[in-house]
């Protein structure tokens, strides 16, 4: 007979996943027991608030770990790297619920089930970056993958949503099929789920060289990429990101991004140092496929979401660099990199959130014309943010690629320097490309067509973007705080 | 007293872009607030002591304590003097916008503000990443200052402008990184030399785009052309002295040894661009073209001189800086003004313009001369003193330098006859007026600094460099083949 024996749960660890959760709960409760008309407020306030206690939570996680530590049978990782990657997802999450605010008549119908997805995701999330061993692992990576393709495919009016629900689906679970493989590969060669008890048996037994492990670790990279949409395992990001709802895309694109970026940071550094030869290296080079390939397909879209998701493809290559370092400034730069990052993308998305309601339909380059004049605030914040893309001063952008290059050179990789500079130079030339269709055209060339009527009324949108464009700003000149945050985050993984 | 001099414009930016001030308030305010700048300027040179070493009126703040990065400015010699013209162009250059009036008053005058504060910091910093800040910085107002006022092919210009600049300042970023690591700090004053020749060259990469220097010029014509007259005026008079600033203070003083290695193939690209600009000046068919193309000619010569590496190079090179500002500053804007009264700068189609319009003529005139460097002028005495630097490298550098100022007279020769003089061109009337009270206030104050210059250029000379061990003099002294001052021919390398 076995003993079933429960272990001691650290309720507090788990607090930021368990404010999520509940919020998520409420969220549904609300689209069954209020009336229709009130369940998009009363989803928005549950999501909104989850996301706040959330976030406050996390904080006092961060502050209150200063001690790493694992708890929970050793399945979840209480420490202030896992805290960080938290607080930037519960604040991305709750700039998200601000930018979906003002998309109430497009998803009335699926209001609270919308926002109980979005926190669900949000939960999941914040599971994923606590996770201490492989199984923890899978579970909350399904967790709110699940939560992201139904809203991916929420607007079901629309084919392009139900497309990228479909592809997001179809492309994710292979992604996910490929990191349980690698899962149990790495289980079958180590006989160990816990990612430090996974280096201590390598160490011991001598599985340095070990076919199954390599291939484990491998598949286990292939599935992270997926979810971070680095190159070659890209393929679903311009799709879903086009045709998701876009408060759906600005959510993804900073806090998926973050998640799989961190956990792979984590995965990679305590469970496999014995092998970084082999996984730096590749690393390495996924990086270099993503900042190729993203930035030279970027170049040639008109559609604007597309472009973007081309530009998170060529980001997801700089944070690998970082990852690729493998040592400490690496992960400060990585968790440091996140932070604007987060908001630029949250903040360029929202603009074209904006521009879609009031146009009525996907936001070409063309049809950004003029708005830098029209709408100032959402102008001037989409021109910061491209420059902050494109990592030029005066926005947390340019640390960023700061720190990222340190890191490399710290290695002693210069040559990613390299491939970092020309891409980014080649990224120049389409960021501008935005600033270029916001202030440059003359009145002439702007023919502007709104669906009909004035623009709505978007309070919160504006305010989520204000804020995006204070963390972008603000990070460049705060970014010693910052960095020391990052630092004390960092300083916890085994490097 | 140098952050207020960064800060004062910065904040006059603000103001202009975050209140609702009507086209004529904004200008005002932007005027009001550069004057200011001048006036700082003018207060800080007075407390300036041209004897002492080292930096002055340093400020130094942490920025990220880890990699020893830090908010760290203060003014040399030379810098204060390349700060000076900045102040003053710009002054001019905002006057004249709020003069023309700009569309979309408030946003043109932040930039302008914006810029202003931009370079001073260019020139002021003392930490490398706070200098590549400031230097990115000023690509970004002008981006748009060209990108949305400019001409009619304005779009192609800034794509040009900034592709070429951004390509040149991320490779210098990649070697600012990899030599603050290796020092240890990104501090200038604190950071040691270094030997390496890659390093050096990203760094000569982003200053030859910014000067520009042959064969990186590709961006400088239709960007000087393309261009509102006053922004023309403040890119080839003020933005392309960062690259002059960057070589001495980054370039040459904390990598002698490649310095001194990469001479030679330096000095020919500056003399290939010196003589080769020339050409295409006298070939030029618009007023901006010839000016245009002086400034890659007057760019390669400074490069001369700074890459002669030598005394009188540098010093000369800092003379003709600021008086190659002035000029160039100067004669945009008069290119403006005859524009805005011949709707065009095709010179088959202008001349004949000094019949009944003294002012213009004898301002134009004035200018002009003292651009193709008559003895006596300020350009003559930066030219011979750069003269003298190259020839102690070898008398072939000085006939090259020799004949290319013979040309900007043929150039300039040129160019004023063909404006003023000859036949009344076709686009010129009868009624076209001379120079209004206004422009007169904007250029007068030009002309008569650069009168003031070509009296006393030893007001600048002397004053540039007074040693210590920042000053980039003392990184090519001792470890040079032979001379470096104003010591007996005899000594020459043969």
């Amino acid at each position: 007979m076995i003993a079933a024996t429960t272990p001691k749960v650290d309720w507090f660890a788990l607090a930021p996943v368990l404010a999520l959760l509940a919020a998520s709960g409420l969220a549904l409760l609300g689209a069954v027991l209020v009336p229709r008309r009130r369940a998009h407020g009363v989803g928005g306030v549950f999501a909104a608030l989850g996301f706040a206690v959330a976030f406050v939570l996390s904080a006092l996680l961060y502050v209150d770990s200063g001690e790493a530590r694992n708890v929970v049978a050793e399945a979840i990782a209480r420490d202030r790297f896992a805290a960080l990657a938290q607080l930037i997802v519960c604040g991305a999450g709750l700039l998200a619920v601000g930018i979906s605010w003002s998309e109430r008549p497009r998803v009335e119908e699926h209001a609270g089930e919308y926002y109980a997805l979005l926190a669900a995701a949000g939960a999941g999330m914040a599971f994923l970056v606590a996770a201490n061993n492989l199984m923890v692992l899978f579970l909350a990576l399904e967790w709110f993958s699940i939560s992201l393709y139904v809203l991916s495919a929420i607007r079901a009016d629309r084919v392009e949503s139900l497309e990228a629900g479909l592809k997001y689906l179809i492309v994710g679970g292979f992604g996910s099929a490929a990191l349980l493989f690698g899962s149990a590969l790495v289980y079958g060669s180590t006989g160990e789920l816990m990612f430090g008890r996974i280096a201590e048996a390598t160490r011991a037994q001598g599985l340095e060289s070990d076919p199954l492990l390599l291939a484990g670790l491998a598949m286990v990279i292939t599935g992270l990429g997926f979810k971070a949409s680095a190159a070659p395992f890209h393929m679903w990001t311009p799709d879903v990101y086009d045709g998701a709802p876009t408060p759906v895309t600005a959510f993804m694109s900073a806090a998926t991004k973050t998640v799989a970026l961190v956990l792979a940071m984590r995965v990679l550094v305590a469970a496999f140092p014995q092998l970084d030869e082999f996984w730096t290296l590749a690393i390495a080079a996924i990086a270099c496929i993503s900042l190729a390939w993203g930035n030279l397909a970027a170049l040639v879209q008109r559609n604007v979401k597309r472009m973007l998701a081309y530009s998170s493809i060529s980001h997801a290559g700089f944070m690998l660099i970082a990852i690729a370092a493998n040592n400490e400034l690496g992960g400060r730069a990585l968790l440091y990199y996140l932070i604007p990052y987060s908001a630029m993308s949250l903040g360029a998305f929202a603009v074209l959130a904006a521009r879609e309601r009031e146009l009525g339909r996907a936001v070409a380059l063309d049809d950004l014309g003029g708005l830098g004049w029209e709408r100032p605030l959402l102008g001037l914040s989409l021109w910061v943010f491209m420059l902050g893309f494109a990592g030029l001063p005066l926005t947390g952008g340019f640390w960023g690629k700061f720190l990222v290059f340190s890191a490399a050179v710290e290695r002693g990789w210069t040559w990613l320097v390299i491939v970092g500079v020309v891409a980014t130079a080649v990224s120049l030339y389409y960021y501008l490309s935005v600033v270029r269709a916001l202030y440059m055209r003359s009145d002439l060339e702007v023919r502007l067509m709104p669906a009909g009527g004035s623009p709505p009324r978007e309070g919160l949108l504006q305010a989520a973007v204000a804020a995006c464009l204070a963390v972008t700003v603000g990070s460049f000149f705060a970014v010693q705080p910052l960095t020391d945050l990052a630092e004390a985050a960092a300083k916890q993984l085994p490097f | 007293m140098t952050t207020a001099l960064i800060v004062l414009p910065l904040a006059g930016a603000l103001l202009v872009w975050l209140l609702p001030w009507s086209r004529f308030w904004a200008g005002s305010v932007a005027l009001l607030v550069a004057l200011v700048e001048v006036g700082l300027w003018i207060n800080t040179l007075v407390g300036f002591d041209f004897d002492a070493e080292g930096l002055q009126h340093a400020q130094r703040v942490t920025w990220l304590a880890d990699l020893d990065v830090s908010y760290h400015v203060g003014l040399f010699g030379f810098s204060l003097w390349l700060a000076g013209l900045t102040v003053v162009v710009m002054a001019a250059a905002i006057a004249y916008a709020f003069w023309a009036g700009r569309d979309r008053p408030r946003s043109y005058f932040g930039l302008m503000l914006f810029l202003t504060g931009a370079i001073v910091g260019v020139f002021s910093a003392q930490d490398l990443l706070l200098f590549y800040a400031f230097f990115e910085a000023m690509l970004i107002p002008l981006y748009v200052l060209v990108g949305v006022w400019g001409g009619p092919g304005r779009i192609g210009a800034t794509l040009k402008f900034v592709i070429y600049t951004m390509a040149g300042s991320l490779l210098m970023l990649a070697a600012i990184v990899v030599y603050g690591l290796s020092e240890g700090t990104f501090d200038l004053v604190k950071a040691g030399t270094s030997g390496s020749t890659w390093l050096f060259l990203g760094f000569v990469a982003a200053f030859a785009v910014k000067a520009p220097l042959f064969p990186l010029h590709g961006w400088l014509p239709d960007a000087y052309r393309e261009s509102p007259s006053e922004v023309s005026a403040v890119l080839s008079g003020v933005v392309s002295k960062a690259a002059v600033y960057g070589l001495l203070r980054i370039a040459i003083a904390k990598f002698p040894e490649p310095a001194q290695e990469l001479r030679v193939p330096i000095l020919l690209l500056a003399a290939s661009g010196l003589v080769y600009g020339s050409l295409l000046a006298f070939r030029a068919t618009d007023f901006r073209g010839v000016v245009a193309y002086s400034s890659l000619a007057q760019m390669g010569l400074i490069t001369m001189g700074l890459f002669a590496l030598n005394d009188p190079g540098f010093d000369g090179a800092i003379l003709q800086s600021v008086a190659h500002g002035l000029i160039s500053a100067t004669l945009f804007l008069l290119a403006g003004s005859i524009e805005r009264r011949a709707a065009t700068g095709e010179l088959p189609r202008l001349g004949g313009l000094a019949k009944g319009r003294p002012a213009l003529a004898t301002l134009l005139m004035t200018t002009g001369v003292i651009a193709l460097a008559v003895p006596g002028s300020a350009s003559f005495a930066g030219e011979f003193l750069i003269l003298v630097g190259v020839f102690e490298r070898g008398w072939g550098w000085a006939v090259v330098g020799v004949v290319a100022i013979v040309l900007a007279a043929m150039y300039m020769l040129r160019l004023i006859s063909a404006v003023l003089h000859e036949r009344r061109g076709r686009a010129v009337t009868e009624d076209a007026l001379d120079l209004r009270p206004a422009e007169l206030a904007i250029v007068i104050p030009l002309v008569a600094c650069l009168l003031v210059l070509s009296a006393w250029p030893a007001g600048i000379t002397e004053r540039s460099f007074a040693g210590g061990p920042d000053d980039p003099r003392a990184a090519v002294a001792g470890r040079d083949d032979g001379w470096t001052g104003y010591a007996p021919l005899e000594e020459d390398e043969p």
